[in-house]
């Protein structure tokens, strides 16, 4: 097979130095009762050329993405990545090397791993973020638990505009634990009501989790729900869906979070399905011995050369076992670097304009599509690149309408709150043109 | 101060999870020893208990972590926490360098009935380590 | 002045310290629309400070240059045991980026995806296939996700009998994901030994089996690459207890296309497609540990998964008693689709050969430094083999000095220091993707290390000496963690 360097007359070499005389030897020592005697029923090998056909030939059976008007978000975002991150991730030094335990081979993994564990610190105004986790969902369970060692307490009180994906993947990380979430639902306004909030807590809370941009796409008043966690000694946590938004709005770091976490995707990571993508998680250095996750810190060797080395290892599964902080065993590793050179290319004023419009986009789209008759704004204020938009009848029908004319009209909330009949959850970002966001408003102006 | 001391000093009483205490006149002074400190390797951090704590014989009373691993630390006989040793938050590696000196990790009021019978002389102790006793 | 033969090295340095005021390396596109009226001052966050201002080419120069302090497996031989470092095929790169895959959002109603969720359902239905198994989910991003998914069915499987039962049985062998996931749902954690060939102690198995036993996690082959051949034994005594026998498929490499899980009795197990299904280790991720079990646990899977109807590929949830999902989206699905082509290059004959390769190789290099290097277990070794430092323990060297030597002769080192029942433990699993020419390299390296340990000690715990680093002071690096770069930071720097 192409893939393996073996002759025929190698491995005949190879079975005489070890004194077999035929393969199959080889496996004397599983009972015969459970060898195969035939061969695993799948399909002939395909050399490369069919196999590229093959693939090519499916791809195509999804949607086109170059004729379709996506505006797609609910915690994936299609942004444009620069040609230069997939030219470098394609180094197969940085893709074909292993988890950096041997330092001395591994500074270039290890350094690009200081690097994002530095811009995220950045982006989120906070002291220490870890080198990444699975993803934004499982970013949240990990928090949860952080919180939960932190404090010794077992209650968490989140709001409902928490990605609601991410609460049920949560709740399953958590549930064999002494832990209890409860969901407090966000006012009119599509936001958590600080005053509210502070009624709910009580000294047996050990965290509140809220979402910014909240998952309805509305700001929330982080410093006064900040404020409400903190009277009563919880922490706050605050999950991010769509990074980009970092590069306009306040770290919550600077807002009184104590943990802030989620989907780093929207930074150069490809949309892929759902996967692989990008979990983030930075916290105030109070917590560092509870942090999740791999963490990569400076250190010299004898000849005082820095260098970088994975640190505080002993945190991690694979030595305190059953008293692990949490069971993760990788990191997003490719991924994490795709960020950090997203990032850095992007810099400082890119992030910022990036930021400013897309939120130009969405409020474009705003104002073309509340003025269609019968259709508004139910959650009026402040938002970045999402927002819903109710409709005068029920959204899913009309969803299906414009899918066959190659639009799709972001999510219909029905999907996740089923008494939202009329509402969908629309994204726009800098790779909805002006005139693909016209031809949604023209679309819906007329199918309604 | 007396020199560093090293291997299984015979005024010290030990228990088999390799820790020891020094008791005198209603406080003990907890420690892990010094074959304890070789297996684990440098140390890096020291997390120990709140000042007025009540410990059980033979309860967890916190961690030692070095850059391999993490050990818990017992309590060798009952007591309440008097002080823990801060100098190790800024130098933990004196549990390597001087673990029954300096590398102290804890004092504690020691009841009427300290549970000696549990605890090893130093004799028991060396065979135990170097024995697998 | 003093004149050096090899000038130093220019260090590197961080991204933040190589920027200047003023730079980008992209610039958006025309805004097209009218500026937005500007938000509420209280969301707007300030400059971010030391954020990097590079231009492209910098960026392009800088992680150029930092890739190669890498050594990565296209480079050269990576024996890391248990890690099944095998060849990236390229194609599976091409797969993954072209665009109907790589810009499929999530959430696409099921008509625009069709291609992906076929790629899905017929991923899982060769895992079932390879594995012996019924039915699979592709949710779990990792091996370790994987198990704690695997376990949290079992539990769900044990609760709907009225008794979720308190504990797991682990060998002391086994990897640390395996209790830690253990003690995530809710288990505790009891240690079966090993016996003197390295494998589960069957007395011991049977004496600590009870109807409080919720299910015990195997490696099969186990960490020491030696095959359970009582498997048929111990599953029978877990079953016949009313357990469950869940096996960590990390080692999968050794007998794809022999023999399969499913067949030996296992319940449930995940796979690794970063291991056996040969997608790229990335530096550490991302990976994928797709979940297979028999019929009486199929009802517990995470949801939502495909199902094939005439209408063509649906999502279902219908399953009632699901655990739920542990994974937002689909799970992995970039790896998915690379493991899919992997399979599909091979065909049944190449997965065969993969695993005879692999164990051949393995094989040869025992036969070649069991003479030099302590072999702790003398039974039959499939795809990875463990030797100890006892040989060299008398000239002062350990298995750490000799994994950092072999640096130096060009090579990764193997796994060191597990598993944690063999002291100095150096594991080598070649993998299928070596010739001979490589592993009698590797193998004259280790011989020429075991007599440098005799003749020049000092020299083997001083290595490595040509890598762009030295050994790093990890205990002051813990004790004093700098876990991000910060304008105070690199002016301390020398």
């Amino acid at each position: 097979m192409r893939y393996i360097p073996s002759s025929p007359g190698e491995r005949r070499r190879l079975l005489e130095a070890i004194g077999l005389r035929h393969a199959g030897e080889l496996f004397d020592s599983i009972p015969r009762e459970f060898r195969l005697e035939r061969p695993l029923s799948l399909p002939d090998p395909m050399p490369e050329a069919d196999l590229v056909e093959h693939l090519r030939g499916l791809s195509e059976q999804n949607l086109d993405p170059r004729a379709a008007a996506v505006f797609l978000g609910a915690g994936a975002y299609r942004h444009f990545i620069p040609a230069v991150v997939d030219h470098l991730i394609s180094r197969s030094e940085f893709y074909s090397s292993y988890t950096p335990y041997q330092p001395e081979f591994s500074q270039g993994t290890l350094q690009a791993i200081f690097e994002f564990q530095t811009l995220i610190c950045q982006l989120t105004s906070l002291d220490i973020s870890n080198a990444s986790l699975y993803d934004g969902a499982s970013a949240l369970g990990e928090a949860i638990l952080l919180a939960h060692r932190a404090r010794r307490r077992r209650r968490v009180v989140t709001a409902a505009t928490v990605h609601p994906e991410y609460l049920k993947v949560a709740a399953t990380l958590t549930s064999r634990l002494d832990l209890r979430i409860e969901t407090l639902p966000s006012g009119a306004d599509g936001l958590v009501d600080p005053g509210r909030l502070a009624q709910s807590l009580d000294p047996q809370t050990a965290a509140v989790v809220i979402q910014q941009p909240n998952f309805l796409g509305r700001l929330e008043e982080v410093e006064a729900i900040a404020e409400a966690a903190h009277r009563v000694g919880a922490l706050l946590l605050v999950v991010v869906n769509e990074a980009v938004s970092l590069g306009l709005l306040k770290g919550p770091g600077s807002q009184g979070a104590d943990v802030v976490l989620g989907e780093a995707q929207s930074l150069g990571v490809p949309l892929s399905f759902g996967g692989p993508y990008l979990g983030f998680m930075a916290i105030r250095s109070d917590f560092l011995r509870e942090l999740p996750g791999r963490l990569v810190g400076q250190a010299r060797d004898a000849a005082g050369r820095t260098g970088y080395v994975l640190t505080l290892a002993t945190r991690e599964q694979h030595i305190r076992r059953e008293r692990a902080t949490s069971n993760i065993c990788t990191n997003q590793g490719l991924c994490m670097l795709a960020a950090s050179i997203f990032l850095a290319t992007l810099g400082k004023q890119g992030m910022r304009d990036l930021a400013d419009l897309n939120r130009a986009r969405a409020e474009y789209a705003k104002s073309r599509l509340s003025r269609i008759p019968g259709c508004r704004i139910p959650h009026d204020g402040p938002t970045f690149n999402e927002f819903v938009l109710e409709l005068p009848g029920e959204a899913k029908p009309l969803h299906r309408a414009l899918l066959r004319k190659g639009i799709v009209a972001g999510l219909p909330l029905a999907d996740y709150f089923p008494e939202r009949k009329r509402d969908l959850l629309l994204a726009f970002t800098e790779m909805n043109s002006k005139s693909q966001i016209d031809r949604l408003a023209e679309a819906l102006g007329e199918a309604r | 101060m007396s020199e560093k001391r090293q291997g299984y000093p015979s005024d010290l009483k030990y228990t088999r999870e390799h820790e020891w205490v020094r008791l005198e006149g209603g406080v003990g002074i907890i420690g892990i020893t010094e074959y304890a400190q070789s297996e684990l390797g440098d140390v890096v951090f020291v997390d120990l208990p709140e000042k007025g704590r009540a410990l059980a014989a033979g309860e967890e009373l916190g961690t030692i972590e070095s850059v391999k691993a993490v050990s818990e630390i017992y309590a060798p006989v009952s007591g309440e926490v008097l002080e823990i040793n801060e100098t190790l938050r800024e130098h933990p590696e004196k549990v390597n360098g001087d673990p029954y000196g300096e590398g102290w990790l804890v004092r504690i009021r020691v009841g009427d009935r300290p549970e000696i019978d549990r605890l090893l002389s130093s004799e028991a102790y060396r065979s135990h380590v170097e024995e697998g006793e | 002045m003093s004149v050096e033969k090899v000038p130093p090295k220019r260090p590197e340095g961080l991204l933040f310290e190589q920027s200047t005021a003023g730079k980008r390396g992209c610039e958006v596109p025309a805004a097209q629309v009218p500026a937005a009226a500007p938000l509420d001052a209280r969301f707007i966050r300030g400059e971010i400070e030391g954020f990097p201002e590079l231009s492209e080419r910098e960026v392009v120069r800088h992680f150029t240059r930092i890739s190669r302090l890498n050594y990565g497996n296209d480079q050269g031989f990576y024996p890391l045991g248990s890690c099944t470092m095998k060849y990236n095929p390229k194609v599976n790169e091409k797969a993954a980026r072209l665009e109907g895959f790589a810009e499929a959002h999530p959430l696409l109603p099921e008509e625009a995806v069709q291609g992906s969720l076929q790629v899905v359902s017929e991923l899982e239905r060769f895992l079932c296939e390879i594995a012996g198994m019924d039915a699979f989910t592709l949710q779990p991003a990792a091996g370790a996700q994987g198990e704690l998914t695997g376990i949290r069915m079992v539990r769900a499987f044990h609760e709907s009998r009225g008794n979720p039962r308190q504990v797991v049985l682990i060998p002391d062998s086994a990897h640390g994901t395996n209790p830690a996931s253990a003690h995530l749902c809710g288990y505790r954690v009891e240690e079966i030994a090993s016996d003197s060939r390295g494998c589960v102690d069957l007395p011991h198995l049977r004496e600590r089996m009870s109807e409080d036993v919720a299910v015990l996690m195997l490696t099969n082959p186990n960490t020491l690459g030696v095959f359970e051949s009582e498997i048929g034994e111990i599953c029978r005594v877990v079953h016949d207890a009313g357990g469950i026998v869940y096996l960590d498929g990390a080692n999968l490499n050794a007998f794809v296309g022999v023999a399969r899980p499913g067949d030996m009795g296992a319940d449930v197990m995940h796979v690794n497609l970063h291991k056996t299904f040969s997608t790229p280790h990335g530096g550490g991720g991302p990976g994928s540990g797709p979940v297979g079990v028999k019929e009486p646990l199929a009802r517990f899977l995470p949801v939502p998964r495909v199902a094939r109807t005439e209408a063509g590929y649906r999502w279902r949830s219908d399953f009632p008693e699901s655990i739920g999902r542990v994974h937002a989206f689909h799970g992995n699905f970039g790896m998915v689709l690379r493991a899919y082509a992997y399979v599909l290059a091979n065909g049944p004959g190449g997965l065969r050969e993969i695993a005879e390769t692999a164990v051949l190789n393995a094989n040869y290099v025992r036969k070649r430094l069991e003479g030099t290097y302590h072999l702790p277990y003398s039974s039959p070794t499939l795809h990875e083999v463990i030797f100890s430092d006892r040989n060299l323990e008398k000239h002062g060297v350990r298995t750490l000095d000799v994994a950092k030597r072999l640096m130096d002769y060009g090579f990764h080192p193997p796994t060191i220091y597990f598993p944690l029942i063999v002291k100095g433990a150096l594991m080598i699993e070649p993998t299928e993707s070596e010739g001979i020419q490589e592993l009698d390299a590797f193998i004259e390296a280790m011989i020429r290390i075991a007599r440098e340990a005799e003749e020049d000690p000092d020299l083997l715990r001083t290595a490595p000496h040509s890598t762009p680093i030295g050994r790093l002071d990890e205990a002051a690096a813990a004790r004093k963690p700098i876990l991000r770069w910060t304008p105070a930071t690199s002016k301390g720097e020398a």
